[in-house]
This record gives C-alpha cells, structure tokens and sequence, in this order.
C-alpha cells in the first residue's frame, strides 16, 4: 500500500506534457506551473514506471502486523438449493484439495441448510477434511444477511485463512457481504488460484474485458474471499477411502431471526433464452431436411446446449424467432459455439463474436466462418454429427 | 419516500488495448457513457416515486468527467445528484469503494430504499451492492426482476434466482441490486437538460466526509492489491481442420473433452 508523490521541482513543461500523454486514464493535467494527478488516477502506477524517473514516485506506507499463521484452513461455502448441492461447490472443493497439498492446511467446507442428511458427509469423499453443517429449517432457503450471520459465527470459531464461493447468483451475493462484514478483500471470477508459502492467495482473473489478466494478492488481511464461476475448475475425483469429519452446529433460536419473508417461490419455466445459454448448437443452411435438425437436436441435448440458428431457418419456418443468432436476432456469448453448416455471414458473426470457443463445421473450406471460428473443421455434417453422437455416447 | 440510486460512469467499450510488446496499457479514446445496468435502477427508482411520491436522489464516484451521469440521470427525472471525487479514492478495489460510498451516503442523509443496478460494464464483478448494503447496516436482494408492491414499511420483490423465482418482502430500508431488462428506461428529457442548474449536483472530497482519514480511501484503504497485470496467453492461431469424417469426430471429440464440456 501507498501513494503518488509529485515531485515539481523535476516539472519543466516538456517533462509535464509527456507525463500527460503517457497516463492511460487521463488522469494528469499539467497547468504549466503545476503537474497534478486528478480523480480519474487508476493507480496502475505507469507514471512511476514508465515515465520521466523520479517526477512522480510510488511511496510505501503501510507495515504488515496481521499474524497470518493464526489463519488457516482452505474452505469452501457449500451451496445448496432445496438440498441439491450445486455442482460449483465440487469444483471449488476439488481445487481447495489441490492447494492443500502444495501448502499443507486443511480443507473446510461450510455447508448452511436443512435435511441434506448423507450429501453433506459425501462431501468428504469429494475433498473436504472437515465439514462444518449448520442445520435448521430456517436456514433452507437462502437469506444473504441470515446467512452471512453464520459464516461470522464460523470465521470467528475457526479463523480460515481463505474462503471461496461459486460466482453464482447466490454466491455473488453472499461473499460480499460477508466480506465487507470483515473489511476484507474479495476478488471475484478467479480463473487461477495459486497459494504462497506465507499463505497468501494469489488470485488471477481476467480485468478489464478480459484482454489484460490481473494478479491480485490479499496481503494484509484475512480470511481471503474469493469468488470462482461454474466450470472453471475441475471437481476431484469421488474417493469412497477419504476420512473427514462432520460438524454438526445447533444454533439458537435468536440468531436466526429472518426478516426477509419468502412469500412465494415460481419454479422457472424452461424458457427459450439463448442469449444466456453457456453452451449453443446454431444451425444454418447447411442443414437441409428434418434429418439434419434432428441430428442437430441431438447434439445440442447431448452437451445441454440450446439449439440456435441463422435467418435462412426462421424464414423457412423452421424455428422461433428468438432462437436467431445475429444482427436481426439475439447476441449470445456462450462459452462454446459449435456451428454445423453455417457460412458466416458478417450479420451473423456480429451475433456471436463474443463465445469464447467457436467450432465450426462446413463443407465449403473457403466459408468466411473459418475466419471467425477457433476450430474449423471442413466435412460434411451429415457424416460428421452422428459420429460425433456415437463418440459421446460411448459407442464409437 | 426517499430512494437513492448508486450510478457509475463506465467506458464507452470494456476492451482495453495492450501493446503486446511493452505491455502499457493504450489510450481508450472511445467516450465514457452511463453504465447501461444502472438506466434501469434509474427507472425503477423514478417509477416507484411516481407510484407512491417522495424524491428520487442519484450518487456516484469517479472522476470529474463522472459528473455527466449525474445530469443524465436527473435529465431522466431524478431529483438531485451527488458526486464524491477525491483524488485520495484513486486505486479503491471493491472494499475500499464500498466504503467510499457508504460514507458519502451517511453524509447526505438516510433513504428508505436503494437501487443499484446488478453490476458494471467495466468492474463486472456485481459486489459493490451487497458490500454497501452491509455497511449500511440494510438487508439487501440482488437480482431484481420487478417490482411487485411497495408498501409503508416494506417492499415486495420478485428476485431471479438460477432455477426459480422467489417473490420476497424486505423491511425498509433496505439496498436491492436490479436486473438488466427489468424495465424500459425512459430517455433524458431535452426540457429537463434546458431548465435543470448544475447546481444541483454536490461534489464531496475525502475532508467533507464524517471519516478523514485517508488511509481508509482509495489503494490505501484497500485489502486487495494487484500485483501484476499481464496479457492473456490467447490461441489466436485459428485452427483448420481437413481430413476424413472419421478423423473430424475424433479431433473434435478431443476438443470437447479437453474444454470439458463432455
């Protein structure tokens, strides 16, 4: 920690004016008399790295007192939904487990909820040394204060020295506040955890709109939140030998007072919404009977994708509007793309630039969506989808 | 029924360049705008005024420039603005800003209800809110939907949770997040931007806050620190693949398996 210090004696008009130019936010104005850094500052400290040496200089402030010895243990906050865990928390667990070994603490999980029964020991075969369950029929369904109540009651019992959450909705919005409940820091949507001999967190995650990655450490306080989307990490293997421990905690009565009321819960409806869908199958005019839409079904129901397709198919009738991909249609950003028979027009391709991972597959090799796809597989669809089903199946 | 609205003023685009080789961050000279999350907080800020009266107050920190969200907000209706600016608030990570801005609103006064929107367009992370809601001493509910009643004492909400939809009612005062599409936003209205003085927006610096010190603010106040920044190591060789169908399944089968999606 610290601060920005001017040194105006070093500032001659020259000297202010490439200072100026080298701030990427704007955030130094020069008079002709005086440099000075405005509100805009980022503090990402180029000034002192990359402009005139010595003219605006990084002072060191703060000393470190925080015994970090007295805070250990990795735990993860166990999620559930009407007693279903969420698949996010084996991840975290499986990713808790593989930072223990190279920094030996223990494995916590915390688990907040009502009759999960054996679920709630299974978390040990899955990487979890110790579980804390807190168990009543108040805790069942979700509360962001109620909820952030018991982890205080758990951070001052155990003093963990990292917490991690699934970035999920519930998760985004409990970590923070249990976070700010103990002035502590938390960095969401890591894609890289690493842990120091000194048992700080080193956390990396995309900033910025993901073309600048940033390392972020939580020096002087503790416990270490963190927040981690679904699929990012692997879950561990199910070992059926791991020995752990379940905690169960009885809670009075008065700290469970709930003051939101759940009036009434609407399970959703599977509603077509491809613009939020993780994972999209798009068909286009490649596909030519119903054959190949079935094929193209199958595929999407195989990776729990939605099926997805280009303006030819919605004119021809073939499907829903809201299932278009494209300027005349929805902008999606899943986290696969996989296009069978698809050239790739430009009103297309302004649709879907965002998926992280595009596969495309045409028989035309010069397609314009081999530009835009990270892999182009150029074959024939009606050949390649079904194999592709056998090999998933397990049939190949 | 006083309600504030907690607004940021986010870059025109959320990509920054890099220079590949030096690694400095280029010059983003595309314009600032409102973030487009928080036009519908706006609108559900000014819809419950029209329903129920009361004022309709908007704050945000940033630099100078941020001032021109501020005025947007009130051109859409909103009644005054404030701005905290304070070049000791340079570098704050998500505590520190929460902080911040639990401060400036201690400063201005106590309201029944605020509304911020789901998250930013630049930060992305969604936890501003919650963390100010805890630092207010409020209950809070992320995800908002809509709006189903509002009451003397309470709020009824519909909140989007991942696989239902949960019809709560929250105590005043209370802090809810709203989601993108909850509504239509109104635009700023030309009479509003002509009649309106700036003069109803207040600027408040670190010294005109209850807590003065600095260590508190800004990367000093801050726990999280980053160390480094670095460019991704992205693929961006575009892979193309010719061979027989046979060999495209199993090619692919292995890219679905390695990105686990199978």
């Amino acid at each position: 920690m610290g601060s920005l210090q001017i040194h105006q004696e070093l500032v001659t008009e020259a000297v202010g004016k490439k200072m100026c130019e080298l701030c990427p936010f704007h955030a130094i104005s020069y008079d002709g008399k005086k440099l000075e850094i405005t509100a805009g500052c980022r503090m990402c400290r180029l000034c002192v790295k990359n402009g005139i040496p010595g003219v605006i200089t990084f002072e060191e402030t703060k000393e470190q007192t925080l015994d970090k010895t007295k805070w250990q243990g990795i735990t993860v906050f166990v999620e559930q939904e009407e007693g279903r865990i969420h698949p996010v928390s084996y991840e975290l667990l499986g990713k808790a487990k593989e930072l223990s070994q190279s920094c030996p603490q223990q494995v916590l999980a915390v688990v907040i909820g009502y009759g999960m029964g054996e679920k709630v020991k299974d978390l040990i075969s899955y990487g979890a040394d110790k579980i804390y369950y807190y168990e009543h029929f108040e805790l069942e369904e979700f509360d962001p204060g109620l909820y952030t109540n018991i982890l205080q009651q758990f951070i001052e019992e155990v003093h963990p020295s990292v917490f991690m959450f699934g970035a999920t909705i519930k998760g985004r919005s409990l970590a923070p506040r249990a976070a700010a409940r103990f002035g502590t820091g938390l960095t969401a949507d890591c894609t890289s955890l690493l842990v120091k001999d000194n048992t700080d967190l080193v956390q990396i995650r995309p900033a910025f709109g993901g073309n600048i990655m940033a390392q972020i450490v939580t020096p002087g306080a503790r416990p270490q939140f963190c927040t981690v989307r679904y699929k990012v990490f692997d879950a561990a293997a199910e070992n059926r030998e791991a020995e752990g421990e379940v905690v169960y905690k009885k809670l009075s009565e008065m700290s469970l007072r709930r003051e939101i009321r759940v009036k009434r819960k609407i399970r959703k409806p599977d509603e077509i919404d491809i613009s939020e869908a993780q994972i999209i199958v798009a068909v286009g005019r490649g596909v030519k009977d119903t054959q190949g839409l079935k094929m193209a079904k199958e595929l999407a129901d195989m990776l729990h994708a939605q099926l997805a397709c280009t303006r030819p198919l919605v004119e021809k009738g073939w499907f829903d509007a809201r299932r278009q991909i494209g300027l005349s249609g929805r902008t999606v950003k899943p986290k696969l793309l996989i296009t069978l028979g698809i050239s790739g027009s430009v009103q297309f391709a302004a649709g879907m630039k965002g998926a992280e991972r595009i596969i495309a597959v045409n028989s035309d090799k010069n397609a314009a969506v081999f530009d835009i796809a990270h892999y182009g597989f150029v074959g024939d669809l009606y050949e390649v989808v079904p194999g592709l089903l056998r090999l998933i199946k397990g049939e190949g | 029924m006083k309600i504030l609205v907690c607004i940021k003023q986010v870059p025109g685009t959320n990509k920054v360049e890099v220079d590949e080789k030096t690694g400095v961050l280029k010059r983003n000279s595309a314009d600032a705008k409102m973030n487009p999350f928080d036009l519908f907080a706006i609108e559900q800020a000014l819809k419950i005024r029209e329903q129920c009266g009361g004022s309709v107050e908007v704050l945000s920190m940033g630099p100078a420039q941020a001032e021109e969200v501020l005025k947007e907000a009130i051109w859409m209706g909103a009644d005054r603005g404030t701005l905290l600016c304070d070049r000791r608030f340079a570098g704050a990570d998500v505590a520190a800003t929460s902080y911040t801005i639990s401060q400036g609103i201690r400063k201005i006064g106590t309201f029944d209800l605020i509304i911020c929107g789901k998250q930013t367009t630049d930060g992305d992370t969604a936890q501003v809110g919650p963390e100010l809601a805890e630092l207010l001493g409020m209950n809070h509910v992320c995800n908002v939907q809509d709006i189903v009643e509002t009451g003397e004492k309470s709020i009824t909400v519909l909140e989007n949770q991942e696989t239902c939809l949960r019809e709560l009612e929250i105590p005043f005062p209370c802090l809810i997040t709203v989601e993108k599409d909850a509504n239509t936003p109104r635009l700023p209205s030309i009479k509003r931007a002509m009649e309106k003085k700036s003069g109803e927006i207040t600027w408040l610096g670190m010294d005109d806050l209850f807590d003065t010190d600095a260590g508190h603010y800004g990367l000093e106040g801050s726990p999280t620190q980053v160390e480094r920044i670095f460019p991704p190591t992205t693929n961006n060789d575009r892979i193309i693949f010719e061979g027989s169908s046979e060999e495209i399944c199993v090619r692919m089968y292995e890219i679905l398996s390695e990105e686990k999606f199978v």
